[in-house]
């Protein structure tokens, strides 16, 4: 026997040397040797129920399943014998017995499984010569339609919900010849819509309301773009035919989310064809919103921010937390730089410069970067878990907690207020009371008395036995914080989430909880939406620079003045809830809102509102825009390109996918409104500016060739102490769900209909 | 009554009323198996049942102390002892009769396979067409309990014993035991992926023994007389008297405790009383899954697990169908392939589809729409069932398929010359 654990056989007359515990069908791809199989699914349990990767291996009468088999050493294999293509001829052809050849019309037709695997290792003609069975075809949920007649019942979809997102709303329903996959419900789903079922269904039985019979997978250019939702940077390859996206989905498992999408990645795209999607510029002519040119709106602007310039009038600035990296960056310039001020801010939701501040002053800034890419989450030893709720806010994250779960015997340490999904994952669990995750985390740090929590685990590793059923929810143990502290301790290389409950001094006591755990300590803050964390990166802050420098540093400002050659204010300006409460005493000018809908979170008097001049690019006519002065309409983050930081912190590229023929980008309306106040800011070109970022934003300078070739790379701004005026009360988390986003969900038509038709509320699906 | 060829060990109580209660049961020898099992060590037992050379009389044949033995002695998590008596083989009748006239010999085994492997739990899963016989163990389970042949400190000994029923829902496929576990743990019938075997990972993931009701009931008889004892009642290498079900075209259909070696032609002519209806045509030897013997084959062979082999068919449950020459093999195969397309779990594709298509086409054939084509089509596509399935339910309906058109294709090819059946039109008024 070989000493480590690799093991030697043959394949097809091939050695071959491969870890032990490999399955063969594993063995066999990983020296190219393709063996044809439907049920299996890397990462999911085995079936072995298709039957069509069977091989012959040496002293075994019978064909074996190359998907269950694990590789022994010595082990002689044949994939390409007389036998074997026997077998798959005939197994395919069982597999078209009932199978409808309805390929012409079926929208998986031309990516097919069944229709590869017939091509390739079929006959040519097939020798059943009976009645096919017909049923009707199912309508489950507004976007899952499942045909039963082209099921090849692999089970896929059924083990995806159940293993993979926990959801469990997939079985099997009958025996023999009549069994079928249907809903646990009965006759429609009670799930995250998530879609994955229909993504990875073989054949055309699952079938998506939001794409079906729209257009064959031929006649669309696939654009990789990132999802403009949640904080988490999926990409979702987008489906696109005469500049209108028709689906989305990631096959191709092409970003750091792999295949996986949720509801609003694979059916949210759909907000930019909404009807009420602004066409033209806007102005308030004799009080009301009047359709206008783009050269009128732009000069008016341009003209009426000069006078208030001459005035000394005060100007502020509301930045986007969807926008690229390349706009705000640009934004935060034409603040500083063209209207001089430093009232500019966003709508923040994860406190991230006193986390990078808390950083700088403990050793984690050491080797490697004290934050964790989403995939780590795959492979972590532990994960601490306070606050935030994966599961509906930042759901790949969750998938990859689920799938280290699964797959790596990840720990999972939940600290919350609520009985989170993720509880069932949790190696412990311990619930405070609301407001009260602060208080925890400095008893686990070692700073405070401890908090009340009724704490619970599931069983030990008896749990795992079977992949194929939900786990058992976590019973009620004894110990209290001082047990969960305890196990916590024991754990090394932790991975930190937390969610909007902790902010300012909170995450100065989860760092220095970090610091005492053994190996190496990181964290993921989580931020609401695409681009929030870029937001903060590009110093959509009163009183911080690109990359987290102090506006107040003489040296970090001349470097940007040098830049720029140009004077920037050196005093930290207003954030949002203080030019909010300036607007109200008509102490603002004018406001400058680019993809943001402030008045939502400060409302403010519509009367004091009108003394001001307010200008609010966005796609939506948003609670903001109906109050302005002039609306911009802009392009929606499928219609540009540049780059985009997720939650973790990971850059990732996006491409322009499809086209808005009335808008303009953010960062042309950005670079046009600078020319005509008399600052030339070059081309909106985003190579360019992103060329500045990398440049002379800290953190920011990574492989664009990295980026080009679609993958992530971890932007860690980390700059010694960050001098951040401290606002708690600042950090709010919209609590976004799966099926609500802001001002975007609800234009979708795909997320409203799902939402009309549920029958549990997004917190009571379980 | 018993016929003068029988040899009764398993039935011996058969024709006693009073067998079914606890107290009728101790009259005749009534645990005095467990008595003496709990004075033996554990692989005292074991060594016995191996002597014996007791076969598994579920079908597959598999020697019991070897399976027993397979046990893992120390083990962490429990283990446990389950009975199979899902008796659901067409042609096999045997197992009820046990559980209905002697339902403590079952207990009185079980008990003894606990004290063997270890295990404290035992669990009789009875299929749930058997309703009326769940009232009978229930009641055998309840009176051991009282007694102290069941549950804590098995008759003040320091071993333990629970036991308890549990009902199919009427799925041929829950006869197999992985089936039968997922079964039992409320699941899905639908057999395991094997490795592991339950002798290492069978109920909720514990070592496990199944054994069919007819092998348990045999454990008490050889405890209690020997391994040698068992053993000399029938051949070498598969000990024992074995319950025959006899049926089909036949006078005197029943079932039969014969020795195993036993002379088909003898059971089908002095105990069968001679073939009903018309001369010998076939025989299915041991359940509808076996391959069918015919005339000649069948009445020489001996009924035991290598002569039938050699034959290329099984022994199988012991459900012996005696098959007249009146009767259509076409319709037969159809009839066949009907109830395994129908029992099909449907977990995987080749007997899911295979078993569908099989009956489609001889259904048509039968009804006179046949091809010459067909039969090859039949054929090939029955073997390519043939072990290319994930249980033996594939194999099941594959094998009696194969049989039939090899040794009777005259009838289907006769069936294209004169359509529709030519069988039944002969015989229409015989």
């Amino acid at each position: 026997m070989p000493e480590n654990n690799s093991v030697h056989l043959t394949i097809d007359g091939r050695a071959i040397t491969v870890p032990a515990g490999t399955l063969l069908i594993e063995a066999c791809r990983a020296v190219n040797i393709e063996v044809p199989c439907f049920c299996y699914y890397p990462n999911l349990s085995v079936q072995a129920a298709c039957r069509m990767c069977l091989v012959e291996i040496e002293k075994m009468p019978k064909l074996q399943t190359a998907c269950t088999v694990p590789v022994a050493e010595g082990m002689v294999v044949r994939t390409d014998t007389p036998t074997v293509h026997k077998a798959r001829k005939t197994t395919n052809e069982f597999l078209l017995t009932n199978h409808p050849l309805d390929c012409p019309v079926c929208d998986k037709g031309g990516e097919c499984e069944l229709q590869d695997m017939t091509l390739t290792y079929g006959t040519g003609t097939g020798r059943f010569d009976e009645p096919k069975r017909h049923r009707d075809e199912q309508q489950w949920s507004p976007v899952v339609f499942y045909d039963r007649p082209r099921c090849i019942l692999c089970y896929r979809c059924v083990r995806v919900c159940g293993e993979g997102m926990d959801v469990w709303a997939l079985g099997v329903g009958n025996r023999a010849i009549l069994s079928t996959i249907l809903p646990n419900a009965g006759d429609h789903l009670e799930c995250e819509e998530c879609g994955m079922c229909i993504d990875i269904c073989p054949v055309g039985a699952l079938t998506s309301g939001a794409y079906r019979y729209k257009t064959r997978p031929w006649e669309m250019k696939h654009v990789g773009a990132i999802c403009t939702f949640c904080g988490d940077g999926c990409r979702t390859t987008l489906g696109v035919r005469n500049d209108r996206i028709i689906r989305g989905d990631n096959r191709d498992a092409s970003g750091i989310n792999g295949e996986f999408l949720c509801i609003k990645g694979r059916y949210g795209f759909d907000f930019t064809q909404h009807a009420e999607r602004l066409k033209t510029p806007l102005a308030r002519i004799d009080g009301e919103l009047k359709p206008v040119s783009w050269a009128q709106a732009l000069e008016t602007v341009a003209r009426r921010w000069r006078a208030i310039q001459q005035q000394g009038g005060r100007f502020g600035v509301i930045g986007s937390t969807r926008a690229l990296n390349e706009e705000s960056y640009q934004l935060q310039r034409l603040a500083r730089q063209v209207l001089g001020t430093n009232n500019i801010d966003h709508h923040r939701s994860a406190d991230l410069p006193t986390l990078y501040d808390a950083l700088a002053g403990t050793s984690a800034t050491g080797s490697a970067p004290p934050l964790a890419a989403a995939a780590s989450l795959k492979t972590a030893s532990a994960v601490l878990l306070v606050g935030g709720d994966p599961t509906y806010e930042h759901p790949l994250l969750a998938w990859n907690v689920r799938w280290g779960y699964r797959l790596s015997g990840t720990r999972l340490y939940v600290l919350h207020h609520r009985e989170i999904k993720l509880r069932r994952q949790a190696h412990r669990m311990a619930v405070v009371a609301e407001g009260a995750e602060g208080a925890a985390v400095r008893y686990l740090a070692g700073q405070g008395g401890a908090v009340a929590a009724r704490l619970s685990a599931v069983g030990p590793a008896e749990e795992k036995r079977y992949p194929q059923l939900p786990p058992p929810d976590p019973q009620p143990i004894s110990g209290g914080l001082e047990e969960f502290k305890a196990e916590l301790e024991k754990e090394s290389n932790v991975v930190i989430i937390f969610g909007s409950e902790l902010r300012g001094d909170d995450i100065r006591a989860l760092v220095a909880l970090g610091g005492r755990l053994a190996g190496q300590t990181r964290y993921i803050g989580l931020a609401d939406h695409s681009n929030s964390h870029g937001a903060a990166d590009m110093g959509l802050y009163p009183d911080l620079l690109p990359g987290y420098e102090s506006v107040s540093d003489a040296a970090a400002r001349g470097r940007f003045e040098a830049l720029w050659g140009a004077r920037l204010p050196a005093e930290a300006g207003l954030n949002q809830r203080e030019m909010a409460e300036a607007l109200d005493r008509g102490e603002l000018a004018a406001l400058y809102v680019v993809g943001a809908n402030p008045l939502r979170l400060d409302p403010v008097n519509p009367a004091n509102l009108r003394r001001s001049f307010l200008v609010v690019q966005d796609l939506f006519l948003t609670e903001t825009a109906k109050e302005a002065d002039i609306v911009l309409p802009a392009l929606a983050a499928y219609e540009k390109t540049g780059t985009l930081t997720n939650t973790c912190g990971e850059v990732q590229a996006t491409r322009r996918a499809a086209a808005w023929p009335g808008g303009k980008s953010d960062l042309e309306i950005i670079h046009a409104l600078a020319r005509l106040m008399g600052v030339d800011f070059g081309r909106p070109d985003p190579d360019r500016v992103f060329a500045e970022i990398r440049a002379h934003v800290k953190g920011y300078n990574v492989s664009v060739v990295q980026l080009a070739a679609g993958r992530s790379a971890l932007a860690v701004p980390l700059n010694g102490a960050v001098p951040h005026r401290s606002a708690p009360h600042l950090i709010r988390s919209n609590h976004d769900t799966l099926f609500s986003d802001g001002t975007l969900g609800r234009y979708s038509h795909a997320i409203n209909e799902v939402m009309e038709k549920r029958l549990l509320l997004p917190g009571q699906a379980r | 009554m018993a016929h003068p060829l029988e040899i009764r060990v398993v039935s011996k109580r058969f024709d006693d009323p009073s067998a079914a209660t606890l107290k009728g049961y101790l009259a005749s020898d009534g645990y005095k198996a467990l008595e003496k099992a709990l004075k033996m060590k554990p692989e005292a037992i074991i060594e016995e049942v191996k002597t014996s050379a007791l076969r598994g009389r579920g079908g597959a044949g598999f020697p019991t102390g070897l399976k027993w033995s397979f046990i893992p002695r120390q083990s962490p998590k429990p283990k446990y002892v389950v009975c199979n008596a899902d008796e659901s083989e067409p042609g096999t009748c045997k197992d009820r009769l046990i559980m209905q006239f002697d339902p403590f010999s079952l207990l009185e085994g079980m008990a003894i396979a606990g004290i063997a492997i270890g295990a404290e739990r035992g669990f009789i899963y009875v299929r749930g067409e058997y309703r009326y016989l769940i009232d009978i163990l229930d009641r055998a389970i309840a009176e051991a309990y009282d007694a102290g042949y069941l549950g804590k400190k098995l008759r003040g000994t320091n071993f333990h014993f629970d036991l308890m029923t549990h009902t199919g829902a009427g799925a041929y496929e829950c006869g197999e035991e992985s089936a039968l576990l997922e079964s039992l743990e409320g699941k899905r019938g639908i057999p395991r992926i094997k490795p592991p075997f339950p002798a290492t990972s069978g109920l909720y993931g514990c070592p496990t023994v199944i054994n069919n009701v007819e092998t348990l009931a045999s454990v008490p008889h050889i405890i209690l007389n020997g391994g040698e004892w068992f053993l000399k009642l029938g051949l070498p290498k598969a000990g024992g008297v074995k319950l025959t079900c006899l049926s089909g075209h036949v006078h005197n259909p029943g079932v039969y405790e014969l020795p195993l070696g036993f002379p088909m032609r003898r059971l089908i002519e002095e105990i069968g009383g001679g073939v009903q209806g018309g001369a010998l045509k076939a025989v299915v030897p041991g359940g509808s899954s076996t391959p069918l013997l015919n005339a000649e084959e069948a009445l020489g062979v001996n009924l035991d697990f290598d002569s039938v082999a050699k034959l290329g068919s099984f022994l199988g449950s012991g459900g012996v169908v005696v098959v007249n020459d009146r009767t259509c093999m076409v319709k037969f195969a159809k009839r066949i392939i009907h109830f395994y397309r129908h029992e099909s779990c449907g977990w995987c594709v080749p007997c899911r589809e295979g078993t569908n298509w099989l009956e489609l086409t001889l259904t048509r054939f039968h009804l006179g729409g046949g091809r010459s084509e067909d039969i090859d089509v039949m054929f090939d596509v029955a073997q390519s069932i043939l072990g290319r399935t994930l249980c033996a339910l594939g194999d099941a309906a594959a094998m009696p398929t194969i049989s039939i058109i090899q040794k009777w294709r005259q009838e289907f090819e006769d069936h294209l010359a004169g359509r529709p059946c030519p069988y039944e039109r002969e015989f229409a008024h015989a």
